[in-house]
């Protein structure tokens, strides 16, 4: 049965089911519907999204993934005219609650995107922005959140000695990896990454890889991905999306082993998207 | 698929690229002729040709240097005839400084080595054969003399001296006890309005110290005056008569026939820089501009120091904050629009609000009692260098707003938005992000500002520009830069020279000369703004992905 709904189940690695169960849920969608003006682009949607583990989002282009991503740090409250239906609640409290500030909830929510966007800083700049921004002056604590973030992001060993050189002078996997560092300076609680590895070679996208492992020790980490085989090596829970609806959303090994859905099963398998 | 001989010499769309190239050549040549007539023309000031002896067919003699050759109005086109203008000088003698020779009447011309051309104080320049020179300790001599050009070129440099003492006699120390007893005279009518005695009986008697020290200044001033006036030159002219000049009146003097090319070429040096750093005389048609060129400067920076902050503040509220709608749309337009009105609208505005309204009220709010007790005379209620730049930032800010909205929107969305998803305010976002990154284009906008505003002339004539100012804006005086006060401006000076000029003949050289000063000023500011840019650009180096 599954042989025959996955024609070529040796390309695609699926990791093992690991304490994927009796976690709370975190992020919790319900019945969310989205707007830009009069074009619908989501439409009830209601999943759940566990503590400290990797969810990715997949689906064919324009089919709301991103636009579900940027909604849960509201990203796309920078577009005119979006409006929206139901709710996105983080540990319990609506992101759309009015006393809370959009900034401190970006502050817990921080996000990579798929262009890396480092700024014309500094490498030490750009890595304690996030600080910056907050207030903070110490010296002592920005030094340490920076070298701690680069670890973290596996670039330190790479770019120790030239800090205070220019952030553009990184080639394209280190200034990935230069965002990610950037965006987890201030230890948020949810990493949002939105095609993190589109622009990079295999090996860049590797170590990416490797360190989005690494993080999910620490962060809930949400992933849009258009890379079917990334969305299996990494995640833990996998929603596929098609034209603004939820198909289906369940552990990755039963999306890519067994999906329930035959539209799921067939963009899988490659025959439309 | 036609044959590629018909369409190889112009392939197809690529038919107007010969058009396109005309337009940069048309535009191009216009702007190197015009260049190249100002420098030409303005170089040519500075330069000493040999000074001929004419004769012409009418008996007359002339001394004079060759100014321009033009064919006689009226003559025929396919014959025509020159005729020659020399610069004569000796204005007192001759009624003007300048003579037309019909060239077919001259009889011949030489170059004696004895002729003397001389830059005079009063009355414009001379050109006279020397006899003998006065000195100042009596002695006399004579132009056959060897010491003579030695002695006189020694007595010009005295002449000089003394009259540089003059200047710091008069206009310093004089000025400096006028302005002491104009302060003094405010403070004891307002003491007498207020019936204070004591304060009225202390000012009279600092106004009878000023006075006496006004005094002792004045006959110092004669004394050295007279003890100039001593010294003389004396000379005939090209019709015999006899001429007599004081040293005193002497500011150079050349023997234009007998310099070498290296002393032709120091004579240069030497006008360009009185040009540049010494103050006008004769009605602004000699000496220097340096006041004029120090206005021009002080304006220009000041104005672009009001402008920037002003621009660049609204276009971040157009770009950033507004509603985008119809409303904005109208408000964009009309701020393009305001880059279209005639400059003079802009100094009549400037007039009326800056001048008149907020000067008036400044006048009444903070120098009332300079108004009621000296005869009502404005400080910030008449036109002056704040109000001038005010203007001018005014008539630029279009530009400024302009440049800025694009440099904001050409950053690219990704930077914006990393910064905010990192938690920064949307002001912390302009601050750290925007505004670095968009400097280079706001740096743009400035420096256009700036060239239209260096180069502008209609407006400040009305706000606080003059003819000739007699102290300059910025002095070791506190408050140091005095934006009240009125100053020289040399795209003023040029119309001036050009149109207001008693002599115009004199004066045509100097516009050329002002002219190609005034470029060069804004060729200057101009290039010290893209330097600055490109600092800025080379730190965001690659920041366009």
């Amino acid at each position: 049965m599954t042989a025959t709904m996955n024609p070529n189940p040796s390309r695609i690695q699926v990791r093992p089911a690991t304490e994927r169960d009796g976690r709370r849920d975190y992020i919790s969608i319900r019945d969310y519907g989205f707007w830009y003006g009069q074009k619908q682009a989501l439409e009830g949607i209601s999943l759940d999204i566990p503590e400290r583990q990797v969810v990715a989002f997949i689906g064919p282009s324009g089919c709301g993934k991103s636009t579900l991503l940027r909604n849960l740090n509201r990203m796309n409250d920078l577009v005119d005219g979006i409006r929206h239906v139901g709710d996105i609640t983080i540990k319990g409290r609506s992101i759309y609650d009015p006393g809370l500030e959009v900034i401190s909830l970006r502050r817990r929510v921080g996000m990579v995107f798929q262009k890396s966007n480092p700024f014309p800083k500094s490498i030490y700049e750009n890595v304690v922005f996030a600080l910056r921004v907050m207030g903070v002056r110490d010296r002592s604590i920005l030094d340490e959140a920076c070298e701690t973030s680069l670890r973290k992001a596996a670039l330190w060993d790479e770019v120790k000695d030239r800090l205070q050189d220019s952030a553009l002078g990184l080639s394209g996997g280190q200034m990935q990896r230069l965002c990610i560092a950037r965006a987890i300076a201030n230890r948020p609680e949810i990493l949002l990454m939105d095609e993190p590895c589109s622009a990079l070679d295999p090996i860049a996208t590797g170590k990416i890889e490797e360190l989005i492992h690494e993080l999910k020790e620490q962060f809930t980490i949400v992933i849009v991905t258009h890379s079917m085989q990334q969305a299996a090596r990494v995640s833990d829970r996998t929603a596929f999306f098609y034209l603004g609806k939820q198909i289906e959303y369940d552990t990755t090994e039963k999306i890519f082993m067994n999906p329930s859905q035959a539209q799921t099963e067939a963009y899988i398998s490659g025959r439309f998207g | 698929m036609s044959s590629p001989s018909s369409d190889s010499s112009t392939p197809r769309g690529e038919a107007w690229v010969w058009f396109t190239g005309l337009g940069l050549i048309v535009g191009l040549g216009m702007v190197i002729g015009l260049l190249a007539l100002v420098v030409l023309n303005g170089i040519s000031v500075f330069w000493a040709p040999p000074v001929p002896v004419v004769q012409v067919d009418d008996g007359r003699t002339i001394i004079g240097q060759l100014a321009q050759r033009r064919i006689r109005p009226g003559s025929l086109a396919s014959a025509p005839r020159y005729e020659l203008q020399f610069q004569v000088g000796l204005r007192e003698l001759n009624g003007n400084s300048y003579l037309w020779v019909d060239e077919a009447k001259l009889k011949g011309e030489v170059f004696p080595a004895d002729i003397l051309g001389l830059e005079r104080v009063e009355n414009g320049p001379a050109f006279l054969r020397p006899l003998t020179l006065k000195r100042a300790d009596g002695q006399e001599v004579p132009v056959t003399s060897p010491a003579f050009s030695e002695s006189f070129q020694q007595e010009v440099a005295a002449a000089g001296a003394t009259r540089e003492k003059l200047v710091e006699l008069t206009r310093h120390r004089i000025g400096d006890v006028n302005s002491e007893m104009e302060a003094a005279r405010i403070a004891l009518r307002r003491a007498e309005d207020r019936g204070q005695a004591d304060e009225v009986a202390e000012q009279r008697k600092l106004i009878a110290t000023l006075e006496a020290r006004f005094a002792d200044l004045r006959t110092e001033a004669q004394g050295v005056a007279q003890r100039g006036e001593v010294a003389k030159l004396l000379g005939r002219d090209a019709a015999g008569r006899e001429v007599t000049v004081p040293l005193s009146q002497i500011v150079r003097g050349w023997f234009p026939n007998q310099l070498d090319t290296w002393g032709r070429v120091r004579l240069f040096f030497s006008r360009l820089h009185e040009f540049i750093f010494d103050e006008p005389r004769e009605a602004n048609t000699e000496g220097g501009l340096m006041p004029a060129i120090f206005g021009t400067l002080v304006m220009t920076v000041f104005m672009s120091l009001l402008v920037t902050p002003f621009g660049v503040i609204t276009a971040i509220y157009l770009r950033e904050y507004a509603q985008q709608g119809p409303i904005l749309r109208i408000v964009r337009i009309s701020v393009n629009n305001l880059a279209g009105v005639p400059s003079i609208v802009f100094g009549v505005f400037g007039l009326g609000f800056f001048v008149y309204v907020l000067g008036g009220s400044i006048d009444q709010l903070f120098f009332s009692d300079q108004l009621k007790y000296n005869n009502n005379t404005p400080v910030f209620g008449t036109g002056g260098l704040l109000w001038c730049s005010l203007t001018l930032a005014l008539m630029t800010l279009p530009v400024v707003i302009v440049a800025t909205e694009e440099a904001l929107a050409a950053v690219p969305r990704g930077m914006r938005e990393a910064s905010l998803a990192a938690g920064a305010s949307k002001w912390q976002t302009i601050r750290e992000i925007l505004l670095p990154a968009s400097a280079p284009g706001i740096l743009t906008g400035v420096i256009l500002a700036m060239a239209r505003g260096a180069g502008e002339v209609a407006p400040l004539m009305l706000v606080g520009v003059v003819k000739l100012a007699p102290t300059l804006p910025v002095d070791a005086v506190a408050p140091f830069l005095h934006l009240d006060r009125k100053f020289m401006h040399l795209g003023f000076h040029v119309y001036d020279l050009g149109f207001q000029s008693p002599d115009s003949d004199a004066a045509r050289p100097m516009v050329f000369a002002t002219t190609l000063l005034l470029i060069i000023l804004v060729v200057c500011l101009n290039l010290g703004a893209i330097w600055v840019r490109n600092r800025l650009r080379a730190r965001f180096k690659g920041a366009s992905f």
